[in-house]
């Protein structure tokens, strides 16, 4: 156990892999825990329907991610294992997906950043070699392209709307924009993935990133902040302090019961 | 994995399986067949076990472990008692696999079928070029009202013409 809490685990292919899987299936989880919150609390019936049904798709990745990141870590976990029985320190989501729902215009404007990158992300993925990568990447990139298409749509919609809307895009903006770039960063490990013939280039993420990002903005009217990266490090297992508040939350059930089921 | 295969019952023909399953409805919308809808993707004989290997139509859907649940009741009550599921993530399911007979189905039930010209994407964006017919009065004078519907398959549309709202099964 103890080498899976080192902060820098050793640089094998199939450690490295593992990072990278937890990384993918803990950011759909986390987000999708989050948009869960809105069921029943949409500012519109449909409004409700879609976070619901996003939330909905994310966990259903976060189950094909965590359960291959099970496989190839060996020890027998689980994806049910990995999501409800790791502590903060053990999870590799980004800080954008922990950040509070906030307002609804800043839960879009979180899931629009984060959309921006999962969809180019998930296309570079599909030409990983290693064909399990691949075939799911294949798989919930059909899913995630709605989910870019719905909220490049409301955050432009919102952005460019009443004063009222503009002003809550615009500081949501200000107040997400430092945590998103942490998504675009590339860990040693990853580099490794890609040299080593395992996954897709994924490098040229950030360059389609930021066309999305630059051309819905300005469609919104909004203006990007200049303020710079958050600090990061969920990938290295630090958070901020909201994600053990939401892990309190998403894991009760099986802490308190351990290996319950319905 | 099994140690008792001494089990010798006849067993029915795959094309026989293939038809009982035709009697298996989708659990979300009832008016359409586990077959329409394209997501058994195999079935075999492993010694006296049936696999049964079906693809997920969203990775999140609910339906998904339903729809297992279902087949297995069914096949059972057909005589089956050893059955065993496997999925299948390759190639992604489309609802280019929906059959003729399922979109005439579920047009008929009041759900647009998905358009057979899949959206195209631009540098991120993301084009519908999809022009989707009211199922109720066939006008393509429609709106949609939101990306996401009632399951995770289906969006919500509205008619500009009879003003009736409706589902539209959408492309993935």
């Amino acid at each position: 156990m103890n080498a899976l809490h080192a902060a820098n685990p050793a640089l094998t292919i199939d450690g490295a892999l593992f990072e990278l899987l937890t990384h993918l299936g803990d950011n759909s989880l986390i987000l999708g825990q989050r948009l869960s919150a809105w069921c029943g609390h949409g500012p519109a019936l449909e409004e409700d329907i879609a976070l619901a049904n996003v939330a909905l798709d994310l966990i259903g990745q976060t189950q094909l991610w965590l359960e291959l990141a099970g496989d190839v870590e060996g020890q027998g976990r689980s994806a049910d294992a990995l999501a409800y029985h790791r502590d903060a320190f053990d999870f590799r989501n980004a800080h954008l997906v922990e950040q509070p729902n906030g307002d609804f215009g800043q839960t879009l404007m979180r899931q629009f950043l984060f959309d921006a990158w999962h969809l180019p992300l998930l296309l570079a993925l599909t030409k990983s070699p290693d064909n399990r990568i691949a075939d799911i990447a294949e798989k919930i990139s059909k899913e995630v392209r709605y989910h870019l298409e719905r909220s490049s749509d409301l955050v432009i919609r919102l952005g460019d709307g009443s004063e009222e809307s503009h002003r809550r895009m615009q500081r949501a903006l200000d107040a997400l924009m430092p945590h998103a770039y942490e998504l675009l960063q590339i860990t040693d490990g990853d580099a490794l993935l890609i040299s080593e013939g395992v996954i897709g280039d994924i490098t040229s993420v950030t360059a389609q990133w930021e066309e999305q990002v630059n051309s819905v903005l300005a469609l919104a009217t909004l203006s990007r902040p200049n303020s710079p990266a958050a600090p990061g490090g969920g990938r290295r297992g630090r958070h901020t302090e909201h994600l053990g508040y939401l892990l309190a939350d998403l894991q009760f059930l099986q802490r308190a019961y351990p290996d319950a089921t319905w | 994995m099994a140690s008792n295969t001494s089990s010798s019952s006849t067993k029915p023909s795959l094309d026989t399986v293939w038809q009982w399953l035709a009697d298996v409805p989708d659990p979300e919308i009832p008016v359409i067949s586990v077959i329409d809808l394209g997501i058994v993707r195999e079935l075999e004989w492993d010694d006296a076990t049936l696999v049964v290997t079906v693809t997920p139509t969203y990775t999140g859907c609910p339906a998904t472990r339903v729809i297992n649940d279902d087949i297995r009741t069914h096949l059972t009550a057909c005589g089956i008692d050893s059955i065993r599921f496997e999925r299948r993530l390759s190639p992604a399911w489309t609802t280019d696999w929906l059959t003729e007979e399922g979109r005439d189905k579920l047009k008929e039930y009041g759900i647009a079928p998905p358009s057979k010209t899949p959206s195209t994407l631009a540098n991120g964006f993301i084009t519908v070029a999809a022009a989707v017919s009211c199922p109720r009065c066939q006008s393509f004078n429609t709106e949609m009202v939101s990306q996401f519907g009632s399951t995770p398959c289906k969006s919500s549309y509205r008619c500009l013409d009879c003003l009736e709202p409706f589902d539209y099964f959408k492309c993935i």
